[in-house]
């Protein structure tokens, strides 16, 4: 064969690690039953086209032929690792009955694997943070170093979270499957939790230096947008994409070239990505034309709400407030009446909005969080009331933890003395 | 497979119900045995007498020490279980969720550890 040739055969089956390693997993996860066999037979499937993609040529149908050829490679695998093992055996027979059995079907239906594939992963039985780094590493194919760079863990540990999570999911037994329409809206809120907490860890690393890890947020990006695509009548799937990319559409306004935050009033809105806007703005409007709202749908109007703003004075501060208000309603929590609040301010002036933020205060919650004493040292300067600004300001000095969070309160505190 | 349903109430709390709630509790209890046993899923089940008639004994090296009282002293005790036969996690779940006492106390789900009776892997 032609160097050419050979290059050609590389390529195809790079390009077919690219567009469908994911889905071949998945589905012989369902087939082999178990997380790490399918793992291997996929890659063994890979390096099997390799050699007989460049003897036989490229198939017509890869994906079926990486399944077909990954499942008989874990079959022979379980039979040369217990040829004195009868229970194994035994697997490896019925296994090797299904797949000559199925080999007509088994192609059918293949899109609801890779659902199969996010429900198991984001099962509520698993811990949150094992929720996230399998889903990251199954179903986007993120290796476990990656993962373990963009959460700022130690690879180890992020391995053991996943070993830990695989082993559950063996031995509890936990299905491998969509949930049925019953437990759908709770199931499927977990996975919405899992993409968004994703998003967010790349949108504001929690802490350290670097505000925004972007590829975690465009790979939450791409999992929502997989979401939609295998699961395109939901609302709140729509409401969460949506929201996705009017955050990200902010993204190059967000920061200084020095790295420091750049309020929504203070960005370049020429800056704002049109394209997101649009795409999100349309999902939005489709999620709300449902009359089926939930939490992502209303942040995400609410977002679209600022997108359509040319200008930081021509926000409508009074639709904006009213969506807070529903937002309270359907999922009340401090966070969501803090905001609600600030926009109260713009709507009613900063007096309202103080008063709102003290009752928050008040009650003891966010009495912790930064950004509840920032926004109430913003309305107080806006007041007059320096003073109390000023101590407002260092009290969320004290309890921010993220680089430029804590140079941006800085320089609110500096600015109270001109 | 089977699954072991562990019930965990507040005996203060349990005790503080009146008379006719608690043997409403029961009766319902009783009923879900019998839904269970329809349902394919029962085993055994049965409720504990409370913590103060515990005993704890520990053997080490040949020596037995025994001790009043439970292992732990908790704010939630043991109170009873439910061995349950499941088709996988999903439905043992569904059974703990019936399981009456859910709504006072809570529920640990814990697969049984077959020793390697039955093969690896999440078929069904």
């Amino acid at each position: 064969m032609s160097e050419d040739a050979l290059a050609r055969v590389r390529d195809a089956v790079d390009a077919a690690y690219r567009s469908e390693s994911r889905r071949v997993l998945a589905t012989l996860i369902r087939l082999l039953g178990d997380f790490d066999l399918a793992e291997e037979a996929m890659h063994q499937a890979f390096t099997a086209a390799l050699e007989q993609w460049e003897r036989d040529g490229v198939p017509e149908n890869a994906r079926a032929w990486l399944v077909t050829t990954g499942r008989f490679k874990a079959i022979d695998r379980i039979r040369r690792r217990t040829r004195f093992d009868a229970q194994a055996n035994e697997l490896a027979e019925r296994l090797d009955a299904e797949a000559r059995d199925a080999e007509q079907t088994e192609h059918e239906g293949l899109e609801d694997d890779r659902l199969r594939l996010i429900f198991t992963c984001c099962h509520p039985s698993l811990p949150p943070d094992a929720q996230m780094a399998l889903t990251l590493r199954e179903v986007c194919g993120l290796t476990t170093e990656e993962i373990a760079r963009a959460f700022l863990t130690a690879p180890s540990t992020l391995a053991q979270r996943i070993v830990r999570a695989k082993n559950k999911i063996r031995v509890a037994r936990i299905p491998y499957d969509v949930p049925g329409r019953g437990e759908l809206p709770d199931r499927l809120d977990t996975v919405l939790r899992v993409v968004y907490l994703v998003f967010n860890e790349g949108y504001a690393a929690s802490s350290g230096e670097s505000l925004t890890r972007h590829d975690l947020s465009g790979e939450a990006i791409r999992l929502g947008r997989l979401l939609l695509e295998l699961m395109p009548e939901e609302p709140e799937v729509m409401g969460l994409v949506a929201l996705m990319l009017l955050h990200e559409s902010r993204r190059a306004a967000r920061t200084s070239p020095d790295g420091d935050i750049v309020l929504l009033d203070d960005q370049d809105r020429s800056r704002w990505d049109t394209r997101q806007i649009m795409e999100g703005t349309a999902l939005v409007d489709r999620s709300l034309a449902t009359r089926r709202i939930g939490p992502y749908t209303l942040q995400a109007a609410i977002a679209a709400a600022h997108a359509r703003a040319r200008t930081a004075t021509a926000t409508d501060w009074a639709q904006i407030a009213s969506l807070y208000d529903v937002l309270l309603r359907v999922d009340p929590s401090p966070v969501v009446a803090l905001n609600r609040a600030a926009a109260v301010a713009m709507r009613d002036g900063p007096a309202a909005g103080l008063a709102l933020i003290d009752e928050i205060l008040a009650s003891g919650e966010l009495a912790d969080y930064h950004l509840a004493h920032s926004a109430r040292a913003e309305l107080c300067r806006r007041l007059g009331r320096t003073a109390e600004a000023r101590a407002a300001y260092a009290r969320a000095l004290a309890l921010a933890r993220l680089e430029p969070e804590r140079r941006f309160l800085e320089r609110r505190l500096a600015a109270l003395d001109e | 497979m089977l699954y072991l349903c562990l019930v965990y109430l507040e005996e203060k709390k349990l005790n503080a119900v009146p008379k006719h709630e608690y043997d409403a509790l029961v009766a319902e209890h009783l009923a879900y045995h019998d839904e269970l046993r329809r349902s394919g899923h029962f085993v055994v089940a049965e409720g504990l007498e409370p913590v103060s008639t515990a005993t704890t004994v520990r053997v080490r090296n040949g020596r037995v020490s025994t001790t009043d009282g439970p292992f732990a002293e908790t704010k939630e005790q043991l109170g009873g279980f439910f061995l349950v036969r499941a088709r996988d996690l999903n439905d043992a779940l569904e059974v703990a969720i019936g399981i009456p006492a859910a709504r006072l106390g809570c529920v640990e789900v814990r697969p049984i550890n077959d020793l390697g009776k039955t093969e690896l892997g999440l078929r069904g």
